[in-house]
């Protein structure tokens, strides 16, 4: 039986993960490569890297270091972030990633997704969408969250699937930071609408937030977090206990 | 020495890594030399099955494989690697693999129920049908990753191991010496170094 996925998505600025606090027993706590290992060893399905560089420096000082990770870390890596042309694919699949998740990119030059999924097959290509309700209505934005884009999410995330799109991270800004559950109603929405994996992103607190998720949405495949797993609030063992009690299937160590 | 064949399809970073890992040598590598004297053979794959069959065949690597394997040397393929050993895939046309193992490459969508997504993504469970050495460090049910969208429609007696999709798809294949992944060991964590392990040491 397929399992239901944890995955933890890690900011990395100047080589080092931002965010990361709570941890015992990991010396390094900013270390990509620490941090990388430490999730793998507790459980987490899958793991994402964001870029939140700005300068083609510091872009290749986070492609050195998924190396680093990609050398020491065997499950999924995703990487988004700055993914802007058919080279930015080239450069972090070459440097150890598995998939690459396109956001702003993608809004700017939509031929993308068919590019990269032509060069690497859909498999490779995730269309991560950030949206959040305007007036009753789904609305992508853009840049990190501040920019109304004006599409509509949902004809947005059917076309990015159609030309190429093998993933969906749904991240719901209205959700986002709340920390009182994922965006249930939008996500259910994009299930419906796609036959592709969904993940759900942003608005988790608790472990119960997770076990609502998979629960109301039978056919979520995977849900996202970063700051509940990073401070310690949700520790992926005991999420996956938790899960297989209530008869949610996950893959546990 | 296991020899990863270098034919310009798919991601070999996370090999060569899981190797390392494991303290056994691997080299990347296109050279038929090379490839006749490494004692193991893996041939990885991601992507069209059109392209990467065409690809061996231009390269002439298509022979040397197919050799190598009647000389009885270690032979495993991991994802599309695997559906190349078969005899034919119908993903987008019709195509000719290296027909190392008996059957077809079929797209998953005609199999399973239509409330299974596509590609069949994530951790699935395996479950053996067959013992295998390729599986000595591991037990039934350990989770491994998978990322497919066709599989192998093969006979009963090659294969090892399947997974539960809506139906019982594919996962490991083998025919004495020549072993096949639907899965990614090489992205399965400890589960999957230790079939790399058990490859390794065939």
């Amino acid at each position: 039986m397929i399992t239901k996925r944890i995955i933890p998505c890690l900011d990395v600025r100047d080589g080092r993960v931002v965010k990361g606090t709570n941890f015992q027993n990991l010396n390094d706590v900013n270390s990509p490569v620490a941090l990388g290992r430490y999730y793998s060893a507790s459980g987490a399905d899958e793991l994402v890297f964001y870029d939140i560089t700005a300068s083609g420096e510091e872009r290749k000082l986070f492609t050195d270091i998924l190396t680093e990770v990609a050398k020491n870390v065997f499950i999924p890596l995703t990487v988004g972030g700055g993914i802007n042309t058919i080279e930015d694919f080239d450069r972090v699949l070459h440097a150890g990633a598995d998939k690459v998740s396109v956001n702003s990119g993608a809004i700017r030059s939509p031929s993308l997704i068919a590019k990269a999924a032509e060069k690497y097959g859909n498999q490779c290509v995730v269309l991560s969408v950030d949206v959040k309700r305007v007036d009753g209505v789904f609305r992508v934005f853009a840049k990190g969250g501040r920019e109304n884009t004006g599409k509509e999410a949902l004809s947005w995330i059917k076309w990015c699937v159609e030309n190429g799109a093998g993933e969906v991270v749904v991240n719901s800004i209205d959700t986002d930071g709340v920390k009182k559950g994922f965006d249930i109603p939008l996500l259910s929405a994009v299930c419906e609408l796609v036959r592709v994996p969904v993940i759900a992103s942003g608005g988790a607190g608790s472990i119960s937030d997770f076990v609502d998720l998979f629960r109301e949405i039978p056919s979520i495949d995977a849900g996202l977090a970063a700051s509940v797993f990073h401070y310690g609030e949700v520790n992926i063992a005991s999420l996956k206990d938790t899960l297989a009690e209530n008869d949610i299937p996950v893959r546990r160590l | 020495m296991v020899a990863i064949v270098e034919y310009g399809v798919g991601n070999v970073f996370s090999l060569l890594s899981s190797f390392a890992a494991i303290g056994v040598e691997a080299a990347l590598t296109s050279d038929k030399a090379v490839l006749s004297r490494a004692s193991h053979i893996l041939l990885p794959g991601v992507g069209a099955f059109g392209d990467a069959a065409d690809k061996l065949r231009s390269t002439g690597l298509d022979r040397v494989l197919v050799d190598e394997a009647k000389e009885g040397k270690p032979l495993l393929g991991i994802c599309l690697g695997m559906q190349l050993l078969f005899e034919r895939s119908l993903e987008y046309g019709i195509h000719r693999g290296l027909g190392l193992l008996e059957g077809d490459i079929l797209p998953l969508d005609a199999l399973i129920p239509s409330a299974y997504k596509i590609p069949h993504t994530g951790w699935n469970a395996l479950s053996f049908k067959q013992e295998s050495r390729l599986f000595s460090h591991i037990k039934d049910g350990d989770f491994v990753y998978f990322v497919h969208s066709y599989y192998a429609a093969c006979q009963k007696e090659c294969l090892l191991a399947t997974a539960e999709y809506g139906k019982d798809i594919t996962a490991a294949v083998a025919k004495g010496n020549v072993y096949g992944c639907q899965f990614h060991p090489e992205k399965s964590g400890e589960v999957g170094l230790q079939i790399l392990r058990g490859f390794a040491e065939l």
